[in-house]
């Protein structure tokens, strides 16, 4: 498995814990197409969710090993990428060097897994990737969990350490989302960096969980690093009202489908896998309560209430948003503080972090790397 | 990651769940308490499997024993149901149902009707199907068609621990008699189990595995034969996509003709008795519905048409199984089949 500089493994990437083998999908570019680092090479569906592999490094995509509907463990070959200097047989002798010593990684290999703390008499869920640095804690928004980060945790994670937390109400945290409002988060956010022994983090938030990260910044600004608001509620008072309500009534996996769609520019991205697991959450005793009770407080009446005057924000901020978002238009970004840097990246949605997540890594790292 | 228990100790959590949020669920049948009360016994056993033990200590005012009378005990439940109680009563086999089914099916079915919709009876009959544990024709029937036949009663068929939990919790809490139909053979089966308490509606089926070539609609322990024939044909280039009606009454039919509408083939796996059975229900439905995107004639792979035999050969005959189920799939996607 020597890698030369000149030549690279296109690999099948690992989305999130459960994942140990993904389908290629569709070739997106041709044998012989010149990529750079970063460019869209191909779309691999995972149990849980489509989405496209990039290139890991600049050059000629020389092979497409791996064909269309094949599926590959992780780790497995997808295709060589290589300087065009790189002779035929050079490159051949790679991809049969790999394809005969590859094993792929065993299941239950003992990975992270979500941990829970009690926090304020709440049972609240965690993963934590990575160590050392100042840490970057993710915050998704409403009706999100942990996994809504499993394109990015483990990236961001090579450089420090990366916790994603369930708020209450959510994911694997207590049912009990307390008042349901954005005072009650910052809270419980104090509360688990106090038992994480944390006393400043850098804070990314999803949508609601934006607005809980500027919120805390505003609340707490000795105790955060930088705040990266990505695709944030928070910054003004429109909201799609259908998806709050829509994401509440939804009880069957048509209507399911539906509603996740809106957070995607491509709705195809959303499998039927993710649409259950969604609903097996939903199902569960007293997450409808706590979903009503948060969007009574949070987005009443269609419109996001208790907006805060984001311009206060002292901390450095990084705000990421998709062009084709549906849920929390991308004009609020013009209220944000001067300071602020602001990212729109094209033709792409709401959950922005999944749909362009090696773009969102990027910019998230390299942010990151500045305030450290 | 997550936890793992059987599809037994998944039924018997729902029902302890739903007796600790809710005071009016109460559970009754023959030895549920567990043998408590003999000499030197104590919450020894649960039910003739096992499935009600450790209730008893917990609510020993709601587990009651009954005497070895389906038409009393069956009949009691649904009165209870109709007087503020929600009865969990258990009928040891369905193949006992002779004994007291004016209860169920004159009585409790017809409350909602014929009282213009002012009773409700929120009533659950949990009671064992089907063959494979040497029990011979009279414990080993699979007469789930029978209920799903008659209107008023809803009628459930889990075939994996999370959907029983899921689905018993709705079946509590859901107003209409439920006949809860648990496989004897899955009790040990094992499967990712939330410990909080949730809902699984009544009525929505599953997509178990998805394919573009065959629908398999299979029903309650024949889903795991149909994902054991849906692993062998892949090999062969054929995909499967497996529907898990989860319950026979109200039926998803718009998640079944939706994937027939996708793959043009129906294999149904039912093991209850040809004749008159939720193969030949189903059968009918789509040829009714999805003619036009039918390729080939729907396929029933089932029992035959006699009792479950005592002979151990005879009865694993009997069952269907991956290797019938494969080659009914075989069929209707090979030679004979339209374009």
């Amino acid at each position: 498995m020597s890698e030369t500089q000149q030549l690279s493994k296109l690999g099948m990437p690992k989305w999130g814990l459960s994942m140990t083998e993904g389908t290629l999908i569709e070739w997106l570019i041709e044998e012989g197409t010149e990529v750079s680092q970063g460019d869209e090479v191909v779309e691999v569906e995972s149990e849980k969710i489509n989405n496209v592999v990039e290139a890991p490094t600049s050059g000629v995509l020389r092979r497409r090993v791996a064909k269309e509907g094949e599926v590959i463990p992780v780790g497995g070959m997808l295709g060589v990428i290589a300087d065009p200097s790189v002779p035929d047989e050079e490159v051949d002798a790679y991809v049969e060097e790999f394809q005969s010593t590859f094993v792929p990684e065993q299941e239950e290999a003992g990975g992270p897994e979500p941990a829970s703390v009690e926090v304020n008499g709440r049972n609240i869920q965690y993963l934590e990737m990575g160590e050392g640095g100042v840490p970057l804690v993710l915050i998704p928004g409403y009706g999100g969990d942990i996994n809504i980060w499993v394109f990015n945790q483990e990236v961001l994670s090579a450089e420090r350490a990366v916790y994603a937390v369930d708020l209450p109400g959510h994911g694997g945290s207590s049912k009990d989302a307390g008042d349901g409002d954005l005072d009650f988060f910052v809270e419980v956010l104090a509360g688990f960096l106090d038992s994480q022994g944390i006393e400043k983090a850098h804070l990314a938030g999803h949508s609601m969980g934006g607005a809980v990260a500027a919120a805390f910044a505003m609340a707490h600004p000795d105790r955060v690093a930088s705040a990266t608001l990505i695709a944030s509620a928070g910054l003004g008072e429109e909201i799609n009202a259908d998806y709050i309500e829509g994401f509440i009534a939804a009880n069957r996996r048509k209507e399911m489908k539906n509603v996740l769609g809106l957070l995607f520019a491509d709705p195809d991205l959303v499998t039927r896998q993710l649409v259950n697991d969604v609903l097996q959450y939903k199902r569960k005793d007293g997450v409808d309560e706590a979903l009503r009770t948060i969007a009574d407080k949070v987005f009443p009446d269609g419109k996001q209430a208790g907006v805060p005057d984001v311009a206060d924000i002292s901390v450095p901020v990084l705000a990421i948003w998709g062009d084709k978002d549906e849920i929390v238009p991308v004009e609020h970004t013009g209220n944000l503080p001067d300071h602020a840097r602001i990212e729109v990246i094209e033709g792409k949605g709401h959950s922005v972090q999944m749909e362009a997540a090696g773009k969102v890594n990027r910019l998230v790292s390299g942010f990151l790397a500045e305030q450290d | 990651m997550a936890r793992r228990i059987t599809y037994m100790q998944a039924i018997n959590e729902a029902l302890r769940q739903e007796m600790e949020r809710d005071e009016s669920v109460v559970v009754f049948g023959e030895d549920n308490v567990g043998g408590t009360g003999a000499p030197g016994e104590d919450d020894a056993w649960g039910g003739v499997m096992g499935v009600t033990k450790g209730l008893y200590p917990h609510f020993p005012d709601r587990v009651i024993d009954t005497p070895i009378s389906e038409s009393a005990f069956i009949g009691a439940a649904a009165g209870a149901a109709c007087s503020g109680l929600r009865p969990v009563a258990e009928l040891m086999f369905v193949d006992f149902f002779g004994v007291c089914m004016d209860q169920i099916y004159n009585q409790a079915a017809k409350f909602r009707y014929m009282f213009g919709g002012k009773a409700v009876t929120p009533m659950v009959i949990r009671t064992m199907y089907g063959a494979g544990i040497r029990a011979a024709a009279q414990h080993s029937q699979s007469l789930y068609p029978i209920f799903t036949h008659i209107p008023g009663l809803k009628v459930v068929v889990p075939s994996n621990p999370y959907d029983a939990k899921g689905l018993m919790i709705a079946s509590i809490r859901d107003d209409d008699p439920v006949i809860f139909f648990e496989n004897k053979v899955l009790y040990t089966m094992e499967g990712e189990v939330p410990e909080e308490p949730y809902e699984i509606p009544l009525g929505e089926a599953e997509y178990v595995r998805e394919g573009d070539d065959v629908t398999i609609v299979a029903i309650g322990r024949m889903v795991s034969m149909a994902e054991q024939a849906a692993e062998a044909l892949s090999g062969e280039g054929i995909e499967c996509e497996i529907v898990d009606p989860r319950t026979t009454s109200p039926l998803d039919e718009e998640t079944i003709f939706e994937s027939v509408e996708n793959t043009g083939r129906l294999v149904v796996v039912d093991e209850a008795n040809p004749r008159c059975s939720l193969a030949t229900d189903i059968a009918a439905r789509v040829a009714e519905n999805c003619f036009d995107d039918l390729k080939a004639a729907p396929k029933m792979v089932t029992a035959p048409h006699t009792p479950p035999p005592f002979s151990p050969t005879l009865e694993d005959l009997y069952v269907p199984d991956p290797e019938r189920v494969a080659a009914a799939v075989r069929e209707v996607t090979g030679a004979g089949a339209r374009a």
